[in-house]
């Protein structure tokens, strides 16, 4: 984020902000890199959803939003919180069940949420955060604000009714919300086309929503179409759908590693060389006369971060047992 | 207390109804709070189909008073992001039968905030509905659910009986920090009772005995509290001296006041308005039989609505719910006066 305010105040090249976001990207598949290894070598408990093939849609995405601005998160949230400020250290602690982790090891992957942030939570009901977004959003418009709320969810979520419900009042009453769909092909374990009858943008036009197909790959382009997005709540006009095409590199979650029952190994290996928003990306900077040499500087920093945090975690301690009965109630 | 009539606890002379208490409660709270708004179906100019709203959106207008889409689990959806982000929501589902549709955003979301945040965010929402039957609107417009929620931790459950409570109850539901689910009583909101005209707030967790006496314990929530005052009648005439307890809030439920109750008669029976199995009636005996039971000079018993879907034709929805007749008979066995 510094490079962006950098960039914003100093006026230097517009590569910055995007070595910004490249920084994001790789630390973000660093992490999750990082949590296969663990999930594997049985040092985390449970599982998690990795977001490995989909950085560009959450970094795209935040870097148009303010700190103050809200997102609510999926089950496949670690990117999302990274990519809104979150903290390496507090988030593996998080993952591995410690105290010092943003919920104190109560949430875990699917629950994290960092409110200095604005990140009101990752939630394991796909379409369950659709209301808290739009209740954000309703807030800031009462209060007064010129906050914004983005909910991410993914294509998943277009199969729960509630998402209408709230899509409805949003358009009604002209709330500051920016709904990103982040279609990654699969619900779980079937494609999406199984699933979902009709057109995905319709959907949101039914409600007179302005509603946009992105390519979720290219950072600068879920960049420009989230501040278009963003700009719209903010003035006033109301929420905004965002379907960002993607693809997730890896199974639904760390287990799911035989997956040749619903995708082949040529679709997998099409995305994964062809259409990695980290490759696209360098590839561009590089196009722009960035060093390879920064680049592979970035690529370091980030693996160090990831390797601190981790460090970090492994070693915290684990809450209290007295804590397992607190903040039932506020 | 030889007299039917509710105890009450402050001098008052002035009388309201229940859904004026509540109307009063929501007022007061809306005047002195601006973070308060209400959001739900017909609550507006219509004021509700019970008229329980009405005059408040002339007052503080559309934008705190908002009529919204028939979509419940939508405005306890938005209710919730709402409260999470520096908000005090009053959701309006307008029959408790309803709650089955907002069940993902109360016992998935908003339940769970405050834990899974690890103390970090929290849910300062107020929901309001109904419970009770009896007003011949069959099956999916009379269910008591209250047991449904108050098996959720991080729910409260508030069950007002009289105009004070109601008033007084509703206004600590709003400055809770935690979601608090309100159910009134259908057949209640013409129910009259003393409401001062000061301000004032009923805690949560507090129970009130509402007539005191020696022989055996009636606890009773909601309007079955009215049922066991008439028993109570019946069985003084008897010779039965019944003392009725009203545990206000089944979350969270003041444990003391009823066990004391129980352990000092020596008999206690149930009544509640939910469905006998897995209910609420079988929380509050388990609760008196686990720590009243050495005082007990006979088992705990429960009076609830009958386990079956609630029937249109009045001959046989009148068999369903507890009535006074039913509850003094009960009671008298339980007491060897049968």
């Amino acid at each position: 984020m510094t490079a962006v305010h950098e960039t914003e105040r100093g006026g230097r090249a517009k590569a910055d902000r995007w070595l910004a976001a490249y920084r994001r990207m790789v630390t973000i598949r660093a992490f999750e890199e990082r949590v296969n290894e663990l999930y594997r070598s049985a040092k985390m408990p449970g599982l998690a959803h990795l977001y490995i093939g989909e950085e560009a849609v959450a970094v795209g995405i935040c870097e148009a939003l303010r700190k103050t601005d809200y997102i609510t998160s999926t089950h496949r949230g670690h990117g999302h919180c990274l990519a809104k400020g979150a903290s390496v250290e507090r988030m593996f602690a998080e993952l591995l069940g410690k105290e010092p982790g943003y919920c104190r090891g109560k949430g875990g992957s699917m629950h994290i949420a960092d409110h200095e942030n604005g990140n009101l939570g990752a939630n394991a009901i796909v379409g369950g955060s659709t209301g808290i977004a739009t209740g954000a959003a309703m807030s800031a418009k009462l209060r007064g604000t010129d906050q914004v709320a983005v909910c991410f969810f993914g294509e998943g979520a277009l199969g729960q009714g509630v998402l209408y419900e709230v899509m409805n009042m949003a358009a009604l009453w002209k709330l500051p919300v920016v709904y990103a769909c982040e279609n990654n092909l699969y619900n779980e374990y079937t494609h999406y086309s199984e699933t979902t009858a009709g057109d995905v943008l319709v959907r949101a036009e039914a409600f007179g929503i302005s509603a946009e197909e992105v390519e979720g790959q290219d950072v600068r382009a879920v960049f420009d179409a989230a501040t278009r997005a963003v700009e719209r709540a903010r003035s006033g006009e109301g929420p905004t759908f965002l379907a960002l095409n993607t693809y997730r590199f890896h199974g639904h979650h760390v287990g799911d590693v035989d997956r040749r029952y619903y995708r082949s190994r040529e679709e997998e290996a099409e995305w994964r060389e062809r259409r990695d928003p980290l490759a696209l990306l360098s590839s561009w900077l590089t196009e722009q006369g960035v060093a390879e040499r920064t680049l592979e500087e970035i690529r370091g920093e980030a693996q160090e971060e990831v390797e601190a945090g981790v460090g970090f975690a492994l070693a915290a301690p684990y809450p209290d047992p007295s804590e397992v009965d607190e903040h039932v109630f506020a | 207390m030889s007299s039917p009539s509710v105890t009450i606890v402050e001098p008052a002379t002035r009388r309201l109804t229940l859904s004026q208490a509540v109307n009063e409660a929501i007022g007061e709270e809306l005047r002195r709070d601006p973070s308060v708004f209400l959001i739900g179906e017909d609550v507006a100019e219509a004021g509700t189909p019970f008229k329980v709203l009405s005059g408040l959106v002339e007052e503080f207008g559309a934008e705190r008073i908002l009529d919204s889409p028939i979509s419940e689990a939508g405005i306890t959806g938005i209710g919730l992001g709402a409260a999470m982000t520096g908000m005090r929501p009053i959701v309006d589902i307008m029959f408790g039968d309803f709650m089955t549709l907002v069940m993902d955003q109360l016992v998935n979301q908003a339940a769970k905030i405050h834990y899974m945040s690890g103390g970090r965010l929290k849910a300062p929402l107020t929901i309001r509905t109904t419970l009770g039957a009896t007003r011949r609107s069959a099956a999916q417009h009379s269910q008591s659910l209250h047991a449904l929620v108050a098996h959720i931790p991080g729910l409260k459950v508030v069950l007002p009986s009289t105009p004070y409570d109601a008033k007084g109850l509703f206004k600590s539901a709003i400055r809770d920090d935690n979601p608090v689910v309100v159910f009134e009583d259908k057949m209640m909101f013409a129910v009259e009772g003393p409401v001062p005209e000061e301000e004032y707030v009923v805690p949560l967790g507090v129970a009130d005995v509402k007539r005191e006496g020696e022989d055996i314990t009636l606890v009773a929530t909601s309007s079955m509290v009215y049922v066991a005052l008439d028993a109570a009648e019946q069985l003084a005439e008897d010779g039965v001296s019944a003392e009725v307890v009203d545990p206000r809030t089944l979350v969270p439920l003041d444990r003391e006041t009823i066990v004391a109750s129980a352990r000092k008669t020596g008999h206690a029976v149930v009544v509640d308005e939910g469905h006998r199995g897995y209910g609420a009636g079988a929380e509050l005996a388990a609760l008196i039989a686990e720590d009243a039971f050495y005082d007990l000079d006979a088992p705990v018993r429960r009076l609830c609505a009958r386990d079956v879907p609630i029937p249109f034709s009045p001959v046989l929805e009148d068999l369903t719910v507890p009535t006074a007749d039913t509850l003094a008979a009960e009671a008298r066995d339980l007491v060897g006066k049968a």
